[in-house]
């Protein structure tokens, strides 16, 4: 391996690539063979540095310096500069507190405990060798070498880590059950079909450190007794797969996937599988019917995947988030990571605050913060500033909280979070336009089989839909609520169960704002175009 | 119906090209969904002979084959323009302007949700999120993104993949 | 077996583990309504209708749900009585409601649903799911928006008949059951069995009513207008008429069609008797020649085409014979047209059927003595004719009982049992045995070739030969006795394959529903039936012998050839991207 004396790690997340950073790249690597520098600087590529909302973005090292908003003409002055001259440029470079950690892209990030996320923006995702040398799969070889199944179970059953997809259950357990399930075929699936409207955290993680997800599967594919891991990855997220597959063969390669891995007699494969759109495929009976190869319709439970699940055999089912989380419990052992957050909830949790916020992003912080904080600190207040209204929690599927909800902490005991997704909205928008929107997502994505969710999203959205143009009835408010309870405890897997939560809950906050639309056929913030000729035009 | 001819964008469906494409699969249920991955990569839809060549090496009824595929919105049994267009209207890029963002669409390419441009060229399509939310409002044009988007953007956009597929 | 003891509305009741909640509602004698549940067949929580309490968080289906030790149930709170009402209310949004006018009126499990739970307005409405309604088939008619996606269709054809001509396609409110491709039905390889008819709940599948063009023809004075009768429907038809299942009334089924004015009433049974006789000719013809075998029956329509669709290649190992009702209808227009002295042209011939493939198979242009004229005019199925009766005001339970007329009418034990699966093959048995030992069978009832099982098999010691034969019902059964044949692993003589499960007893054209309680009850009627008639062998049917020796000659003579025998056709598996197809002759 050459010895380079510096490299530059050049985000290529999704977010910095809108911001142009392949260009920036491109006149980096030009700029560097111009000036003869290519045996001495090498050129990486990285995942998502979490602030791409100054991307383009790249980091220098050994020095750690952090470049933002590059512009194409700013690149020869950074390697005549920097590289050549070991000057910083400081007009590009972000303030705050240096060595080895990503720079804040504002004081917020402070706020932040990186576990899951501590290597996204330090390494280069698609080299082994850079996720080796910061530890990687070290614990694997402690887990396989060191460690009983049973051990390794126990270990994520002390941490108390929960579910972090949404459902909350706890990861242990799931563990303990598929591991004690009878079946020769057991399997490790990791749900990266991360489709809930306002999250992205998934794909981050799955860009910046597939290795870590990579480890965690064969830890719990050790733990379960599974012979095989899938890596269910929405369709739409061409570089998750990339990354993924780069690395699953890598680690192929080195052996730590295959026959016999470690020396310890276990077997292990890992497949990526490319969904094809169909957000219901995040429910995991209707992910196994997909990975099966059918229809993505949710089945009926029980049987529950740790008993019968792909192929009719035990089947793991965690999410991206979760898995990433067991390396560093099986490093630092499950009494660390349970002395994390509050006391029914354990470690840190990923938010991903989107809409009107002025820092859209991914945060990582322990449980037991406040939204206040969050929405506040870390995402910087509304994009606009003007006054907040109101955020969905998790998503269309979660409840909408407004601000008098700002100092509850995030919690499964208080205030849950979802998977994390924050959808904050300022005084300007129109709480029945999103509700109306949010039930639009469900009806799309409704599988059809069973009745209440089939028709019945379909006749709550036509009633918003009337309700956002002028047209809705007074009955439609009770009409409203009977289907929200009735979608709530009937339907058959959790897709129909929420899709009247957004409602349900923002209409406790908001009476006064579905009645003007629906009695008085009037849009507070004018965004609803009223086709009776009350309200403004949409904006 | 299924077309079974030319489609605009692509080469004439050949049986033994379709049977090659379909073969380098394993024949067991599974394999249904990346095979119907490998088959809109390279014929930019489901064809009738596809699915019927799907059914006959899966083993499965070709009702089931189109079935299943006409469940996934990345598959599609119809075809598609050259570049398609997908844009989120999900809440996150909904309250970011989303609607302006297809008006403007719409109105560069004369056609709306779930058409395709005459010329074969642009496929619009209004989709539940991709996981943008942080640039929002987004769209895709095949695997390309584009966020942060005001309405003044998308001419500019689209008429670079004008150039580039005329 | 290990039993679990659970509370259903404070009750105690004790089940096999593994029950569901509703079978064990079902053995304390709690009434939980259900709509897309097909006991044994299908059960996949779609509808929502059974949900109980089982306290959790939110309602679960009784019929998936899975009954365990101490669990306690609540079948009836104003929690589930509410969520029921509701979720059919829902389903009415999406249904469209022409009640009075349905061809399933007054024997809709919808409309028997929402009468159970009192539904008594339309609180919800909104779009309708685009229509398809779809005429293209001979057999079925789909009607798109009556369907509630219960996907009880789905699974019968797909998985007890193995035919998968339907499938849902699109997703969530868009979802629609149709044909592959999204083909009219004729465009795929349906079978036209009418099974999905048989298990649709509502009115979004129905066979093509052709009544009125009976009641035209006989309504039309230059027609003579004769009718057959299969033996299945005369075990079935005073289900429609409110009768318990396995009510035995083929003399009143005979006087009502007499006064409904068909000129003659005639007895399929006639032709399944004339069918043993070519039949088993054929069978010892092949046995003796070295001809194909194992040879298949070739009674039933739905399996025709199936073999015709999915295995052409084994098209020879069927019997060149046509099915009884196409016997019958060649000699009308021939044996029966000359006796009378008639003019084939003028008579018309009707035949009530269990079966709604019967309607293809009439259709097929081989099917016809004269060229140009159908040799069967119009088929109906059991539900049609109950539908005619219904209309002429017939008190049918307490007809006086009639007879069919001759000579077409007259008929043996052994035809009447091709109604039940193994029929057809005890009914040979009977013939082939005597014909080739010469002997009298002491005992003619075959019992192990009988029952509802799938697949059977037996040998039976006929002279110095073992008679290896099988038989199937179902058409994922006959795929597996068509594996074996095509591996080379089956060294049959002779095998008996019905489309239906049950045999025609279980048609897609009987009356509605058809379970497997109600399968056996009309067994049981059949073999009453044979049990009751003196004449029990086919090759002692007294007219018979007289059409053998008036017309036909002998068994497999010429006569018997250009009447009786005919091929069959290869056909794609995809008719619609592949209309070439082949014509061979079947042996």
């Amino acid at each position: 391996m050459p010895l380079y004396r510096s490299h530059i790690l050049v985000c290529t997340g999704t977010t910095c690539v809108l911001k142009g950073c392949t260009a920036v790249q491109s006149a980096l690597i030009a700029e560097i063979k111009r000036r003869g520098l290519e045996n001495e600087v090498k050129v990486v590529e990285t995942g998502c540095l979490g602030i791409s909302e100054k991307g383009p973005v790249m980091i220098v090292y050994p020095e750690g310096v952090t470049y933002c908003q590059l512009k194409v003409s700013d690149i020869p002055e950074i390697v005549e500069e920097h590289l050549l001259k070991g000057r910083t440029v400081s007009r590009l470079v972000y303030t705050g507190p240096v060595t080895g950690e990503v720079k804040p892209a504002h004081p917020g990030r402070q706020k932040e405990q990186r576990i899951v996320l501590k290597n996204i923006g330090i390494i280069d995702p698609t080299s082994i060798e850079e996720y080796i040398a910061y530890g990687g799969y070290e614990v694997l070889g402690k887990a396989l070498t060191q460690m009983t199944p049973e051990q390794v179970v126990a270990e994520v059953k002390t941490s108390q880590l929960r579910g972090r997809g949404g459902a909350a259950f706890p990861t242990g357990i799931k563990w303990e059950l598929t591991a004690q399930a009878k079946g020769d075929n057991k399997s490790v699936i990791c749900n990266a079909d991360e489709g809930e409207p306002g999250n992205f955290k998934d794909r981050l993680i799955l860009e910046g450190d597939p290795h870590c997800v990579v480890e965690a599967m064969i830890i719990a594919g050790y733990a379960v007794g599974a012979k095989t891991g899938y890596l269910y990855i929405r369709g739409e997220y061409h570089q998750s797969v990339a990354h993924t597959e780069k690395a699953i063969a890598d680690a192929k390669a080195m052996g730590l996937l295959g026959k016999d891995i470690f020396g310890s007699g276990f077997d292990y494969d890992i497949k990526v599988f490319k969904g094809a759109g169909a957000y219901v495929c995040g429910e995991e009976t209707a992910l196994i019917e997909s990975l099966e190869g059918r229809r993505g319709e949710s089945m009926v439970k029980p049987p529950f995947p740790p008993t019968q699940g792909l192929w009719g055999q035990p089947t793991v089912i965690n999410n991206v988030e979760t898995l990433a989380n067991i390396p560093h419990i099986i490093l630092n052992g499950g009494e660390w990571y349970a002395g994390i957050g509050t006391e029914k909830s354990k470690g840190t949790k990923i938010f991903s605050p989107c809409g009107d916020v002025f820092y859209p992003g991914v945060y990582e912080v322990p449980f037991g913060i406040t939204m206040r904080e969050v929405i506040y600190e870390l995402a910087g207040g509304t994009k606009s500033g003007k006054p907040f209204k109101a955020v969905l929690v998790g998503g269309p599927s979660g409840a909408c909280v407004g601000a008098e909800s700002m100092d509850k902490t995030f919690a499964y005991e208080d205030l849950a979070p979802g998977a994390g997704a924050l959808i904050v909205m300022d005084e300007d928008k129109c709480i029945v336009d999103t509700v109306n929107n949010c039930l639009k997502f469900f009806v799309h994505e409704s599988c059809g089989q069973c009745i209440p969710c089939r028709e019945g999203t379909k006749r709550m959205y036509e009633m918003t839909k009337s309700w956002t143009e002028g047209q809705g009835e007074e009955a439609d408010l009770a009409l409203m609520q009977a289907l929200t309870s009735n979608l709530a405890l009937t339907s058959r897997c959790g897709l129909g169960q929420v899709a009247g939560t957004a409602f349900a809950t923002s209409y406790k906050l908001f009476p006064d704002e579905y009645l003007s639309h629906v009695v008085g056929a009037e849009c507070p913030t004018g965004k609803c175009t009223m086709t009776n000729g009350g309200g403004k035009n949409n904006g | 119906m299924l077309e079974t001819t030319q489609c605009p964008n692509c080469k004439k469906t050949d049986v033994a090209d379709i049977r090659d494409c379909v073969r380098q699969f394993g024949r067991d249920q599974g394999n249904l969904i990346p095979i119907l991955h490998a088959v809109q990569k390279k014929y930019g839809y489901l064809t009738a002979d596809a699915t019927e060549e799907i059914a006959d090496w899966l083993g499965i009824h070709a009702s089931e084959v189109y079935g299943t595929a006409t469940f996934y919105t990345l598959f599609s049994t119809k075809p598609l323009g050259k570049y398609v267009v997908r844009l989120c209207d999900s809440p996150p890029c909904h309250i970011e302007g989303s609607l302006s963002i297809q008006k403007a669409i719409e109105e560069d390419l004369g056609v709306g949700n779930g058409e395709t441009t005459e010329d074969g060229l642009f496929t619009l399509e209004v989709v539940s999120c991709f996981g943008l939310c942080g640039v929002a409002p987004a769209i895709m044009v095949n695997d390309e993104v584009h966020g942060n988007l005001t309405p003044e953007m998308i001419p500019a956009i689209l008429s670079k993949y004008r150039k580039e597929g005329n | 077996m290990e039993q679990v003891t659970l509370t259903i509305d404070g009750k105690e009741v004790s089940v096999p583990k593994g029950s569901t909640v509703l079978d064990a509602s079902k053995a304390a004698g709690i009434g939980i309504p259900t709509l897309c549940h097909l006991e044994n067949v299908h059960a996949i929580g779609a509808c929502r209708i059974c949900l109980v309490d089982v306290g959790a968080r939110s309602l679960q289906t009784a019929c998936t749900y899975p009954a365990s030790e101490g669990m306690k149930v609540v079948t009836n709170n104003p929690r589930v009585r509410s969520a029921r009402k509701t979720v059919v209310e829902l389903m009415l949004s999406a249904h469209r409601q022409e009640c009075t006018c349905c061809p399933r009126s007054l024997n809709c499990e919808l409309q028997k649903v929402a009468k159970i739970l009192g539904i008594q307005e339309h609180r919800f409405d909104g779009e309708m799911p685009e229509q398809i309604l779809d005429t293209s088939s001979p057999s079925i008619t789909r009607d798109s928006s009556k369907c509630i996606l219960c996907r009880r269709c789905v699974t019968v054809c797909q998985q007890v008949q193995g035919v998968g001509a339907l499938f849902p396609v699109d997703r969530g409110f868009e979802t629609a059951i149709v044909p592959a491709l999204k083909n009219d039905l004729i465009d795929v390889a349906c079978v036209m069995c009418g099974q999905c008819v048989s298990v649709c709940p509502v009115g979004a599948l129905y066979e093509k009513d052709s009544t009125d063009d009976v009641w035209k023809a006989i309504a039309d004075p230059t027609k003579h207008v004769v009718v057959q009768t299969a033996p299945a429907v005369r075990a079935a038809l005073g289900e429609e008429f409110g009768m318990p299942a396995g009510t035995r009334v083929t003399g009143q089924m005979v006087t009502a069609l007499r006064q409904m004015g068909f000129d003659k009433v005639f007895d399929t049974d006639f032709t399944a008797d004339l069918t043993i006789l070519e039949e088993g000719n054929e069978l010892l013809h092949r046995v003796k020649n070295g001809g194909t075998l194992p040879m298949i029956t070739s009674c039933s329509p739905g399996w025709i085409k199936y073999i015709e669709h999915f295995y052409p290649t084994l098209l020879p190992h069927l019997s060149t014979c046509k099915s009884p009702q196409q016997m019958f209808g060649a000699l009308a227009k021939t044996y029966y047209a000359e006796k009378a002295g008639i003019k084939p042209e003028d008579i018309f011939v009707v035949s009530i059927m269990p079966c709604t493939a019967k309607k293809y198979e009439c259709q097929r242009t081989e099917m016809s003595a004269h060229p140009g004229i159908p040799d069967v005019d119009v088929v109906l199925t059991t539900r049609e004719l109950g539908k005619m009766i219904r209309e002429m005001g017939m008190d049918f339970a307490n007809l006086p009982k009639g007879e069919c007329d001759s000579p077409l009418g007259l008929s043996t034990g052994a035809a009447v049992i091709f109604g039940a699966t193994g029929g057809v093959m005890e009914a040979a048995l009977r013939t082939v045995y005597e014909v080739v030992t010469g002997e009298t069978l002491d005992n003619v009832n075959f019992t192990a070739i009988r029952g509802l099982e799938g697949v059977k098999e037996a040998t039976v010691k006929v002279g110095d030969l073992d008679v290896k034969v099988a038989i199937a019902s179902g058409l994922s059964n006959a795929k597996k006795l068509m594996e074996k044949i095509k591996n080379g692993e089956a060294d049959y003589h002779f095998i008996e394959i019905m489309c239906c499960p049950g045999g025609c007893l279980g048609g897609g054209g009987q009356p509605i529903p058809t379970t497997n309680e109600i399968r056996k009850a009309r067994m049981g009627a059949i073999y009453e039936e044979d049990e009751h008639l003196t004449i029990r062998k086919s090759h002692e049917n007294p007219a018979v012998l007289a059409l053998y020796a008036e017309f036909l000659g002998e068994p497999l003579g010429h006569k018997s050839h250009e009447l009786l025998h005919t091929h069959y056709t290869p056909r794609a598996k995809y008719p619609e991207t592949d209309k070439e197809e082949v014509t061979t002759g079947g042996e």
